[in-house]
This record gives C-alpha cells, structure tokens and sequence, in this order.
C-alpha cells in the first residue's frame, strides 16, 4: 500500500513541471479534419477545444498569410482554397485555384498562391487580390509539395510519379531544374539559410537533401525505427527548428515522428506517437510539436525537449494539418 | 565509301543523338475469348473489362516528363496475332526492332513457349494476364517477368483473409474446365498452409437443363451442408455471379464472385489510387482492371531503371529491373520488387466486392522473415523454379 502510494506520489511530482510549463503556453492550434469538413481549434494551453469551423469539403493543408490573421485552407472536394478570417474565426472568402487542391503555399509577401493540381500535373499560380490565375507551369504527374522559398526566387514542387523535384522560377515561371529524388517524393523543408532543401520520400522510407545551388542530391537520410518493417516507414510530413539544427520528419505507417540532427544528418531520436503521423507544427518557442495522426484521429502533443508525448488528443475524422498561432 | 563511313561514324560517334526511344512491345491474341463482347460486357470480378495496353499508354504518358528530362522517348507498338502459333515470329520481329522490352497478353502455355523460345537473347518478357502457376514454378524463365498475381497468391490472400475472419469450414463448388480445376488445385494448396477446412467439393455445370438440376441449380447445390463460407472455384466467373444470395443458407460467397481476390481495383483510393484510376479513365473511358494495372507497372518498372540507370543498354535496364534495390510504387502502398527466385512482382493482394475494396493482404499476423509480401504465393523454400542467378 505504502509502495503504491509512493508511485501515485512521484507520478504526481513528475507531471507537476509539465503542467507548469503547459500553463505558460498561450495560444491556439488549428488541425484540419479531411472528413468533417472542419477546421478544428485547440487552446494550446489547455488542449481543451475551443471552436470548430466549418469549411468546404475536404480541408487538407493549412498556411498562415504573411500578418497571421488570415489562415488559407486547401479543400480538396470544395475544389476551393477556403480563407479563415482568426478574428471572426469563420470563413470569409473561397479562392476557387482548381481542381482538388491539397498542397501549396504562398509568396513571401501573401500576394500569390502556389497550389499542385494533381489531375491536370500543373502548378498553378493564383493571385489573390485579382482572384484568379495568373499562370500554369507544367510539371510531373502527381504534383504535391510545394514551397516558396523565403526570398522569393523560385518555387520547389515535387512530382511522385515522376519522383522529381522541379525548381520554378518565380519570375519568369520556367523551370530551372528537375531533380530526381527517391520514391513519392511529397513535401519540403529548408533549412534556414537557404542552403539545402529536404524532400521527404514516402515510398523510399527516406528524406533527400538537395543543394539548392546545383540542385543536385548530396544526401539521403534513410529512417528505419525499430519494430517496423521498411515498408511502414512512409515519411510525409516536415518542419525544421528556426535556427535549423533539428528537423522533425512525420514517418506515417510507422507511427513514430523522427527527430534529426541537420547538420549531422542522422536520427537523434525516434518518438512513438499516433497512426499514419504526417502533418507537423511547431509552436512559436518550439517547445511543443503538434502530430496530426491521420489514421486514429486524434493529435500527438511532443514535449521537444524530453521527446515524448505529453499527452493525445482526440480530433476528428482524419487529421491532415496542424498550424499554431501564439 | 569507307571514308563515307568512317565519317558518318565519327558524327554518329560524337553528336549525341537528340532523342533516344525505348519502343515496347505488346503482343496479344485475335479473338482471345476473355475480349469477346458478351464478356465483357458482365464486367466480371477480376477480369479484363478491355484491353490491357490502355494501362502501359498511361505509364507512357506518366513518363513523358521524366523522360524530356533524361532525353529519351518512350514509345509503344501493338501487335495482335491472329493464331498463337504466328506469336513467335511476331516476337522475332520485335527483337529484330530492338524492341526488347515486350508485354504479352496470352494464354499461359503460349507464355512459357515464347519466353523458352527467346531464351538467352536481349529481350525481356512480361507476363501481363497469365495466372498460371507453372509460370511462377517448374516453367518459369530467366526472362520472364511474372506481372500479375499467380493463382497461389491470389487464393492465399483470400485464405489469410478468412482465418482472420474465423470462417474456416469452407464448401467449394468447382467447374469443370481445366482453368477451374487450377483455381480449385491453388485454393486446395492455401487452404492446406493457412489451416482452412474444406468440407465438402461440389461439381457445378453451367446451363439450365432440368436433369442436370443437381449440378446447376445452386440452391440444390448448395442443400444439407454444414459450412461458413462458399468457395466457387471458377476461373471465368461466369456461373459464379448467380451464386451470391441463392444458396440455401445464409453463407457468404468467395472466390469468383461474393468477395473476390483481385490485384487492382476501381475503388481503390488510398496511396494516390484516385489519380491513376482518373488518369486511366480519361485514356480508355472505362474503369481500371489488374490487367491494365499489370501492363502499367510493368512499363513503369522499366521507365524507372532507365531513369535510375540513366542508361538505354538493354543489359544494364533488365538488370536494374529484376535488382531488389528497385522501388515500384505500384499506388498500393508498399515498394514492390520481383522475387529473385521466379522472377514474380511482389504485391498486395486486394479482397473486393464489386463497389469495394474490403481489404488488402497480407494481413497484420501473418507474417515473414524478411518481407510480408512474400506469405502471399511461392516463398524461396517451395521454389520449384531453378534460375540460374
């Protein structure tokens, strides 16, 4: 009796720090429910939900425009963009950019958007303000990620049929180059410099490392958790620490986010969270990484510093995108 | 004249050419029964809803960026025979082309004479249709590539799928071709390796004669039986669509109709499926079968280790192909690659209904020493297929 006690007790002493620490965060999460057509908002001090918006069918990827008061949604089956007013917290205007819109991005000054049309193998560039597109490029089938790179001089997509990394020149809109990668390329990070790009390959298990001056592979990080068998270990999602020392890499089947060391280029640590773990967010200090779990519909909440799961959160129907506003 | 010649070597030698092309080859059979129009039109479970090339134009018009990139075209000629035995010298033809890279859609007798036949010569054969188990075993080629499933891999994903269910006492209901005698000889095999009972094995004849009652009516076919599940051991499927709902208990029906092992489906929408079948529904206004599905991987493969080679050598393309460092993403979401042993694509197996995909083998428990895929047909230790590699 007297040991049990003691175990409830140091239970009870180590969730103290955390509840300490979670009091301290302010702000809200917005995870995107594919299947209830919502955008679902968490406080990030709580994790109580506090709000659903509804939005046209399908939300997938979620961005912040530059000033963070506006958060853009790609519905697939709205065939729209959806625009989330964070004030009013509804929605306040549809882009209609395409066919079944899942990925994009914006420029660095909001003006544009760049969204893969997965059916027609086109990126297409959609002006917000004059709401329509502004011009079409080519690409491989299957266009998925996309991202603008903060100075604004090209854009990245990937193709994961053709499994190439295509480099868009902002301006002119000509391709610059098409770089072969691994198996299913899907999404992107940078690192803060601008240096290397990281593409995540779904099918390969793996992440590519490009050099943004050659546009050559110089690297290939394989992840290989223990317990799993390689083809479970189906890399998606990515974001990378503001001073680019850690990259976070969602490994899918294989339920398990990969922390990892940039400029080492290896794992640092494998933590185990919810099933088919794609969409990542990081908060604004990065202490807290969110982990939309498409497959148990629910969140994994990662405290950063110990790698482990602080708590999950049950969502919606299948998860895809997390975005934080502090 | 040979300073003409030296000459134009030398321009041969050092202008690169403009565009390389890598033609394929596919050959099929005039008045193949599985094309007549009555066939098609049933749209059977598991069978081909038209022809197959339709699947390797889509894999030829997903290629055409990678290939702009690499500089070279990929192109496809088809050739329909009129008899199985003017295959062979269509065959030669194509090899004369140096079209090396060759689908066939045949019957699986005349698949194990063209790949014998072709035997040590720079063409590599893809079995697109044949399920024939023979092709994966004692007449299996050096260059032959299996596409799609054999028999024993599609009746074990069905078995796993019904010792996952507990259904393990199964009735089977046989025809009487000799392709329905197969399908029943691999079902009898996986049933044995998956611990299924079949209880009872009922002959069935098609036709609606009176006197035959006993063997065609399938409520009287099916009465004073004690089973969970109704195997129909048909290859066409053709009887077995009547089958569902009309027997005299309330049993479900698998194999050629009920729930079905099929290696694609219309339905299928996880792993980028959607895109491909909206893709291919746009090239041959039909829905996507295995068959179209088979003819496309399999032109995928060889685009893939071009691209990963950078090279159009035949050697170096038809090695990378059959190396188990490729990766096919065959949008059912594991990486495929070919069993070294008998040169068979590895794949998931789907369980369907006709508006469904039910499932997809191997299931969680049923598992392999080095891949799961390979609890699905003929692992290395019951090869009976002796390539030389």
């Amino acid at each position: 009796m007297r040991t049990l006690r003691r175990i409830i007790l140091s239970l009870f002493l180590l969730t103290v720090p955390f509840i300490a620490a979670q009091a301290q965060e302010s702000g809200r999460v917005f995870v995107s429910s594919e299947k209830d057509n919502a955008v679902i908002v968490f406080d990030a001090g709580t994790l109580e939900k506090t709000a659903e918006i509804p939005t046209s069918e399908r939300p997938r990827a979620l961005q912040l425009s530059p000033d963070r008061r506006l958060l853009y949604a790609a519905c697939g089956d709205g065939d729209a963009i959806d625009v989330i007013d964070l004030e009013a917290m509804e929605v306040i205007d549809r882009l209609e950019v395409g066919d079944d819109p899942e990925m994009f991005d914006l420029s660095p000054d909001g003006k544009l958007i760049y969204v893969s049309n997965e059916d027609d193998a086109l990126l297409t560039v959609f002006d917000i303000a004059a709401k329509e597109a502004v011009a079409e490029v080519e690409v491989g089938e299957e266009p998925e990620g996309v991202l603008a790179a903060p100075n604004g001089s090209v854009v990245y997509v990937t193709s994961e049929v053709a499994n190439m990394v295509h480099v868009v020149d902002a301006e002119t809109h000509e391709l610059l180059a098409n770089t072969l990668v691994g198996n299913r390329p899907r999404r992107f990070a940078l690192t803060p410099d601008g240096s290397e790009l990281w593409v995540t390959n779904e099918l390969s298990g793996s992440v590519s490392i490009l050099d943004t001056g050659s546009y050559e592979v110089t690297e290939e990080i394989a992840f290989e958790p223990q317990g799993f068998r390689r083809e479970n270990v189906t890399p998606v999602g990515i974001v990378m620490t503001e001073d680019g020392s850690t990259a976070y890499v969602g490994l899918g089947r294989a339920n398990h986010v990969a922390a990892v060391d940039v400029a080492a280029k290896s794992v640092r640590e494998y933590v185990l969270v919810g099933e088919r773990a794609w969409g990542l967010a990081l908060n604004g200090d990065e202490s807290t990484l969110y982990v939309a779990n498409g497959l148990s519909d629910d969140m994994s909440v990662v405290d950063t510093a110990s790698l482990s799961v602080a708590k999950s959160v049950p969502v919606a129907r299948t998860p895809h995108s997390v975005v934080v506003v502090d | 004249m040979r300073i003409i010649a030296a000459i134009l070597f030398f321009l041969l030698a050092v202008v690169p050419a403009a565009a390389e092309t890598v033609t394929f080859g596919f050959l099929s059979l005039e008045g193949d029964p599985r094309y007549s129009e009555s066939r098609l039109d049933m749209r059977l479970p598991a069978q081909p809803w038209g022809k197959p090339d339709q699947g390797a134009e889509v894999a030829l018009r997903e290629s055409r960026f990678v290939g702009s990139a690499l500089g070279v075209e990929f192109d496809l000629e088809s050739v329909v025979v009129a008899e199985p035995k003017e295959a062979a010298s269509a065959l030669d033809a194509f090899i004369e082309q140096e079209i090396s890279f060759v689908l066939l859609d045949l019957p699986g007798e005349l698949v194990a004479q063209l790949a014998q036949a072709t035997a040590g010569r720079d063409v590599m054969l893809f079995n697109i249709s044949a399920p024939d188990d023979a092709l994966r075993q004692t007449a299996c080629s050096e260059n032959l590539l299996n596409i799609g499933p054999s028999r024993a891999m599609l009746s074990d994903a069905l078995a796993q799928y019904l010792v996952r269910q507990d259904w393990r006492d199964v009735m089977v209901l046989k025809g009487e071709a000799p392709e329905d005698e197969a399908v029943f000889a691999a079902f009898e095999r996986s049933a044995k390796r998956y611990g299924l009972n079949i209880t009872e094995v009922r002959p069935f004849v098609l036709g609606s004669d009176p006197r035959e009652r006993q063997r065609n009516n399938v409520a009287l076919l099916t009465s004073d039986a004690e089973y969970d599940v109704l195997f129909i051991a048909e290859a066409s499927g053709e009887f077995a669509r009547e089958v569902p709902f009309r027997t005299q208990h309330p049993r479900p029906a698998v194999g050629a109709a009920g729930l079905t092992p099929n290696f694609w489906h219309w339905a299928w929408e996880r792993h980028g499926a959607a895109q491909l079948n909206n893709r291919f529904e746009r090239q041959a206004e039909r829905f996507m079968t295995g068959y179209d599905w088979a003819a496309w991987i399999a032109t995928k493969a060889v685009v893939e280790a071009v691209v990963r080679t950078e090279t159009t050598e035949f050697g170096a393309v038809a090695d990378y192909v059959r190396s188990e460092e490729i990766v096919l993403d065959g949008f059912k979401g594991y990486p495929l690659n070919f069993r070294p042993w008998n040169n068979q694509l590895r794949q998931p197996v789907f369980l369907t209904m006709p508006n469904w995909v039910v499932d997809r083998a191997p299931f969680e428990g049923f598992l392999h020493e080095t891949n799961n895929l390979d609890t699905l047909g003929f692992d290395e230790r019951e090869t009976q297929c002796a390539l030389s590699r």
